[in-house]
């Protein structure tokens, strides 16, 4: 990956990149819920958001992604180190929360199906099985991504020389949590 | 050949665009000849009902994606690193992919002219046909049954992709790879036009790609997103569509303004008028493009408040491109004109925008609005402004960057005569569809009864299309009358200001012998406080690392298509390959050692 | 390359129980009935906190160029006028035509 090229803003070509992606993102993610938002109400049959939403169990999966931001950046400040024993062990944990979520929001999906809740059965299922299916195939991807960033480690081939490339992962993997303080908020708690 | 397969040089990338994009144009003209036969006449029957819907569908689609916005891409990839003084875009590789992808999801879409068979349709087109803004619910499966809005929305969801990728490479590319002394300020005019169109990109195409996703979940999945039947609103499609169109027409007009912009200083030996109010009314209509976006939707019940502020926006919009349009008249007062073809197109592309710019005006009010929403005063508005805005300027811009691309100048008493036959041939094509509109002739419609009395206004636009036509031949024959024996091009044919004339036409692979140390706006040229710059060295003090190409972007792009298609068949086996070639090509992509 | 004013381990720690904190509340905000009637509010200001914490301090965006943020901001901010302007004129135009 190339370095020490002269830069016009003396600023990482690959971050500046990540950061216009995450701006675009922020307007697919705003589509997603606007649509949720202009939806809302407008279930003709049920089952409708206050009978299905389980609180307790979305509350543990949003603690579950808040803590996996804590193990990214602690996994970030160990590769800019060179402590690569603690990055490496950072990098799988922060992979395994995610995977914590994911298979949390797969029992929900799986627990609302077999409450009636399925993708077209009224615009509430659409709605938010798309919203929150997208904010979770974005996770997936961000699983992937940090699980070959660990296998790298493991292969003694990451070190603090690509602490950018974990940067960029990280900044992937936070904003995939910001998404879901949004979501958490939007959906669940303002019903 | 091969070396055109893996290329990452955007010279070569930007001539690839050019091609493909012109091949793609002439498509949709054709298209458009096709349309004007039918509409010659009142009750012309040339075409079938159906034929018609799909015809104005691809013209529209294949226009705006595939001719107008790749034609744009083919001079942001060939000229935007040379003004700015790098030897390569900030990512040549992710650049090749945006080119190979568009180059595959345009084949997808025009590949549902001959695909009906596979379908089982009875014909041989099932070319997309619910218009190039897809309403809902006409979209919808219970009245689209056939797969051609699936070709359609398909199609553009990897289009979009094409667009994203280059969109986040040409941000990074203008504001990191500039050469040193080369502030903000200091940018070509082009340069700063494409930067903003490039974030109108980053943050509309996702709004479509959302629009197009849910669209896709009603066809595929059986969602109601714009059924009504199921609750859904048809107006949230129109929302989210327009919130996306509209900063699409402002991506579609800023490169030419742009091009504009580089053309009329050059030949009128004066630098431009008023650089930086031009600039920040560039970047004003780029974030002002955003508050407009209903005025699409007068006629859609909206209420009188949101019909107010959207009218109220809408005309505030006008005020930064007129500033723009007296500032290049103020470019040309006083200067030393030279009527090269270049400026031809440049003056016409000022004179038609203003056309069309005052129809848009029109439209701002909302009553005013819904008599001409639907009809063919509109179609007048939007061909105005994007033939007579957009094309022009395109065509200013080959005429002016055709010896820098190829070497070879253009013969400029070819030009004089494409230039006049397409002036005259829009005009005579579009000006009557102001009156045949107003008259009550609606759009989109396969034929007309003689009584609504727009026959004679019809078979003369019709003869301006093919005008127009005729025109594009000529400029065919230029082109293949230069390959064959075009006058030879040096550096600086035009003597022109920016940093692309510094060097040899075609310039060498790695663009500069030396990164120039840039001290003005316009470096090349003598100004009150800097002599031109000192030309570069013919050969470079050191060997220049250039990069190899890579199979990679080719790879990855292929994964693409694979999945439409897996899509638009039904397959889901399809799609998991395509997905697996996107995973894999990303992969081979990431660990391959590709220094800059 | 970003080493200016630097965020510590123990800055990480504190802000992680903060975001845990305010998740505490705000789902304490949704069960107390008390607060119905303020409950979009507080959570959209809460959940707010929250988002900038993680951005300002998780994605080093407190720290880094203004540039980022500008970069971020922009977006982030059309973004948020997209939402609330459809909001408004699917609602408004709701409330106009049903004259409440």
């Amino acid at each position: 990956m190339a370095h020490a090229h002269h830069t016009s803003m003396g600023l990482d070509s690959r971050k500046m990149a990540f950061w216009a992606f995450i701006g675009s993102e922020c307007l697919l993610f705003a589509s997603l819920i606007s649509t949720y938002l202009l939806y809302k109400g407008r279930s003709q049959v049920g089952p409708y958001p206050h009978e299905i939403l389980n609180i307790p169990f979305t509350s543990f999966s949003t603690f579950d992604l808040l803590m996996s931001s804590l193990a990214m950046v602690l996994a970030l400040a160990a590769v800019q180190r060179g402590d690569m024993r603690q990055g490496k062990l950072w990098l799988f944990v922060t992979a395994l929360l995610g995977l914590i979520f994911l298979g949390g929001q797969v029992w929900e999906f799986n627990h609302f199906y077999h409450q009636g809740l399925g993708l077209t059965t009224n615009l509430f299922g659409s709605t938010f099985y798309v919203l929150t299916g997208t904010h979770g195939a974005h996770v997936t991807v961000g699983v992937i991504w940090l699980l070959t960033l660990w296998v790298q480690a493991l292969r003694g081939k990451l070190g603090p020389a690509q602490a950018m490339t974990v940067e960029i992962t990280g900044l992937y993997w936070h904003f995939v949590d910001v998404v879901w303080i949004i979501i958490f908020t939007v959906v669940y708690l303002i019903q | 050949m091969k070396s055109w397969l893996t290329t990452t040089d955007h010279k070569r990338i930007g001539l690839l665009y050019f091609w493909t994009a012109f091949v793609f144009f002439l498509i949709g003209g054709l298209e458009a000849l096709i349309i004007r036969a039918q509409l010659a006449r009142p009750e012309g029957l040339g075409v079938s009902a159906e034929t018609y819907n799909q015809l104005f569908t691809m013209h529209g689609t294949t226009m705006v994606f595939l001719a107008l916005m790749p034609l744009s891409a083919a001079f942001f990839n060939y000229i935007i690193p040379l003004q700015i003084g790098a030897r390569d875009v900030a990512f040549p590789r992710l650049n090749a992919f945006s080119y190979w992808v568009f180059l595959l999801g345009g084949l997808f879409m025009n590949a549902s002219f001959i695909a009906g068979p596979l379908f089982g349709a009875g014909r041989l087109s099932v070319a997309p046909d619910a218009g190039w803004f897809g309403y809902a619910n006409l979209t919808s499966k219970q009245f689209s049954p056939g797969p051609n809005i699936d070709f359609w929305l398909l199609g553009l969801q990897v289009l979009g992709i094409a667009s994203l990728a280059a969109g986040f490479n040409f941000i990074v590319t203008i504001l990191n790879m500039r050469a040193p002394g080369m502030r903000m300020l200091r940018l070509p005019a082009f340069s700063w036009m494409t930067l903003v169109t490039q974030f109108l990109v980053i943050t509309a195409f996702p709004v479509i790609t959302v629009a197009l996703v849910l669209l896709m979940f009603d066809r595929f999945f059986g969602t109601h997103f714009f059924i009504p039947a199921g609750g859904g609103d048809p107006i949230l499609w129109q929302h989210l569509f327009w919130l996306f169109g509209h900063p699409e027409v402002y991506i579609l007009i800023l490169p030419a303004m742009g091009i504009v912009s580089e053309v009329l200083p050059t030949f009128s030996r004066k630098p431009l008028f008023g650089y930086t109010v031009v600039v920040y009314s560039g970047v004003l209509i780029g974030f002002m493009g955003w508050g407009v976006w209903s005025h699409h939707m007068f006629s859609v019940g909206l209420g009188p408040i949101a019909d107010s502020v959207f009218a109220g926006t809408t005309m505030l919009i006008a005020v930064p491109t007129g500033v723009k349009i007296f500032n290049w008249i103020g470019t040309l007062w006083g200067g030393q004109i030279r009527f090269t073809t270049a400026m031809l197109f440049a003056i016409g592309f000022i004179a038609m925008f203003i056309i069309g710019g005052l129809s848009g005006v029109s439209h701002a009010s909302p009553p005013a609005d819904l008599q001409q929403t639907d009809t063919y005063y509109v179609v007048a508005h939007i061909h105005y402004v994007l033939f007579g805005g957009t094309m022009l300027g395109l065509f200013a811009g080959m005429y002016y960057w055709w010896p820098k691309m190829t070497g070879r100048q253009l013969s400029e008493s070819l030009g004089k005569w494409h230039f006049w036959l397409t002036l005259i041939g829009m005009n005579l094509a579009f000006f009557p569809m102001h009156f045949s509109g107003l008259l009550g002739m609606p759009r989109r419609i396969y034929t007309y009864a003689p009584e609504l009395g727009v026959g004679g206004l019809n078979l003369i636009s019709t003869a301006g299309a093919f005008l127009i036509g005729l025109a594009m031949l000529v400029f065919l024959w230029n082109i293949v009358r230069t390959r064959r024996s075009g006058a030879a091009a040096g550096n600086d044919p035009w003597g022109g200001a920016t940093l692309e004339w510094a060097m040899s036409s075609p310039p060498p692979v790695y663009n500069f012998t030396v990164i120039p140390h840039v001290a003005s706006r316009v470096p090349l040229w003598q100004t009150e406080h800097h002599a031109p710059m000192t030309p570069l060295p013919a050969t470079p003090p050191a060997p220049i690392h250039v990069p190899g190409g890579s199979w990679w972007p080719l790879f990855t792009a292929f994964g693409l298509p694979t999945m439409a298609i897996g899509a638009i068949s039904h397959q889901l086996w399809l799609v998991l390959v395509g997905v697996a070639v996107v995973i894999v090509g990303i992969y081979r992509w990431a660990y391959e050692p590709f220094e800059m | 390359m970003s080493e200016q004013a630097h965020a510590t381990t123990g800055t990480y720690l504190r802000v992680a129980a903060i975001l845990v904190m305010i998740t505490l509340i705000e789902v304490g905000v949704f069960y107390v009935p008390a607060f119905q009637s303020a409950l979009v509010p507080i959570l959209l200001v809460l959940s707010a906190v929250k988002f900038a914490l993680v951005v300002m301090f998780y994605m080093h965006l407190k720290f880094d160029n203004r540039f980022f943020t500008f970069l971020f901001g922009g977006p982030l901010l059309l973004a948020f006028a997209v939402v609330v302007s459809l909001l408004f004129i699917f609602y408004g135009a709701v409330r106009l035509r049903t004259g409440v």
